[in-house]
């Protein structure tokens, strides 16, 4: 039921795993549903010079967090914050309809990290 | 697929068609192909092959008399012609139906849509393994009741009821009992006079026959009308004319089991009890779903924390391993299992949820090569989940 390319990142997810000292960091979803992701970045003169991932959920979860993280690696966090559902799925290779809303949730948790960034970024020139 | 090993444990979803019930089917494929009802000779065969098969079934439950045994087109047929033929025909008693909340959706559908039509419908809790609350059984049973529905044994968690008891309680009250034995038959043996059961739901596949037939017992005297009307086939309970080849390979089916039920019972309970032991000693967080004893032998309802079925499933078929989840992501609904929510499981511990259900060709070997495999499996998944715990993963 799955595409051969959402099979191969559930096999090899990249970017798994944590950042300790992240700039920012979003986590969206929940456990109750069966999805929960959170994705962490590095940002460098306003790029994403580094974003890892952890995710609890099904394959398709798996496979769009890992998708995200190298769709948004070396981006600019306005290029970054346009990436959409759409295109993670559509990098896939397509997902079944049932997992469009439910397990596609790694733009939302990107959204969530770089916005933790700029409300981080915000704090520091405030407390200048 | 990284390898070439197979090793099929969804029973339940599935089970392969007995080689011995192929070969009794095939001559009323290809030559007696009559219409068991015709008073020509072209008849004569399908009709003889179509008692001795309804003997069969007869003897696997130890029926009282031919004549009530009436076959479907599987068990969805006889438990919604069960729900909804016992509650219309007998309002004159009462508009009010019981069923446990783990029952299969094809008692649990029809009796909301009976709730639709002006029936009251109750759903009976479970306990934490699974097992129907006979208090509330008894406090919700009244005089309006007509039919209390409750399965032999639970498919998902493997917990089996105690249907005497639960019969004694029933008939107090002059409701009719109907046990859905979907999960359980060719497994343990029915004996519906000593068990005290009205109606009982049988599955051809569910004990190596072919899909798409089953059987609805229904005791001498028990008031139910049809949910399918046409030519009157089935004592007019069941219209259609009967398709003897499956019904013919469910009957042979159901002799198999009538002779070998006892010693692969046996022999299914050991698996069953290493494939347990083995994977709750070997992996932290890792739990049995169902009950510990009181559980049909081909299944091994296991969940692990911080971690989502679907997940574990992938990565069991990469393996080469073939299993079953209550796990939302894998159903056409997004819910988790009615059933496991219903043992009081919280949603995030039904979602880590994995079903083995073994069967006649699962060896010790395979057994022992799950166990070898799965520690690895979720040790990955739970590398990768932010719900697992720093300490666990070290």
């Amino acid at each position: 039921m799955y595409s051969e390319k959402v099979m191969e990142h559930f096999r090899n997810p990249r970017n798994m795993g944590e950042i300790q000292d992240a700039d920012g960091v979003g986590t969206v979803g929940n456990p109750v549903c069966g999805d929960m992701m959170t994705i962490y970045i590095k940002v460098k003169d306003n790029r994403i010079e580094d974003i890892k991932f952890k995710t609890f959920g099904c394959g398709a979860a798996v496979a769009t967090s890992s998708m995200i993280t190298e769709l948004a690696k070396g981006k600019t966090l306005e290029e970054a914050l346009k990436i959409t559902r759409k295109d993670v799925a559509d990098a896939l290779e397509g997902l079944p309809p049932v997992k469009m809303h439910c397990s596609n949730l790694a733009a939302d948790a990107l959204k969530a990290a770089i916005e933790d960034y700029y409300k981080k970024q915000k704090g520091k020139v405030e407390s200048k | 697929m990284l390898t070439s090993k197979k090793v099929y444990m969804d029973h339940i979803a599935g089970k392969p068609v007995d080689p011995r019930a192929i070969e009794a089917m095939l001559p009323f494929i290809r030559e007696f192909y009559g219409n068991p009802s015709s008073i020509h000779s072209f008849g004569h065969e399908p009709r003889k092959a179509l008692e001795e098969a309804r003997a069969k079934i007869v003897k696997l439950i130890n029926a009282e008399r031919a004549e009530s045994i009436i076959f479907t087109s599987g068990a969805t047929e006889s438990n919604n012609m069960t729900v909804k033929g016992v509650a219309y025909r007998n309002m004159d008693k009462g508009k009010h139906v019981i069923a446990s909340s783990i029952e299969h959706m094809s008692v649990i559908n029809p009796c909301k849509y009976l709730k639709t039509k002006g029936f009251d419908v109750t759903f009976l809790p479970v306990d934490k393994y699974g097992l129907v609350d006979l208090d509330s059984l008894e406090r919700e049973l009244k005089e309006e009741t007509v039919l209390v529905s409750i399965q032999y044994a639970n498919g998902e968690i493997g917990t089996v009821q105690p249907v005497r008891e639960i019969s004694q309680i029933v008939h107090r009250k002059n409701a009719y009992l109907h046990v859905d034995a979907t999960a359980a038959n060719g497994q343990v043996p029915i004996d519906v006079q000593k068990d005290g059961i009205d109606l009982l739901t049988l599955s051809s596949n569910d004990m190596y026959g072919p899909k798409g037939v089953g059987a609805l017992y229904i005791r001498s005297g028990v008031r139910i009308e049809p949910i399918i009307h046409g030519g009157g086939q089935e004592r007019g309970l069941r219209s259609g004319t009967e398709n003897v080849p499956s019904i013919v390979g469910f009957g042979k089916a159901a002799e198999i089991a009538v002779n070998e039920m006892q010693s692969e019972s046996e022999r299914l309970i050991r698996l069953r009890d290493k494939l347990i032991k083995g994977l709750l000693e070997s992996i932290p967080y890792a739990f049995l779903n169902g009950h510990p004893t009181n559980r049909l032998p081909d299944n091994a309802a296991v969940r692990f924390n911080f971690i989502e079925g679907e997940s574990i499933l992938l990565s069991l078929d990469m393996m080469g391993v073939a299993a079953s989840s209550g796990s939302a992501c894998t159903a056409k609904t997004l819910e988790p299992s009615h059933v496991l929510l219903a043992t009081g499981l919280k949603h995030e511990e039904a979602h880590g949820s994995v079903l083995f259900t073994l069967g006649r060709q699962n060896t010790e070997d395979e057994v022992d090569y799950v166990v070898q495999i799965m520690p690895d499996i979720v040790k990955r998944l739970r590398a990768m989940s932010p719900l697992t715990p720093k300490e666990l993963l070290s």
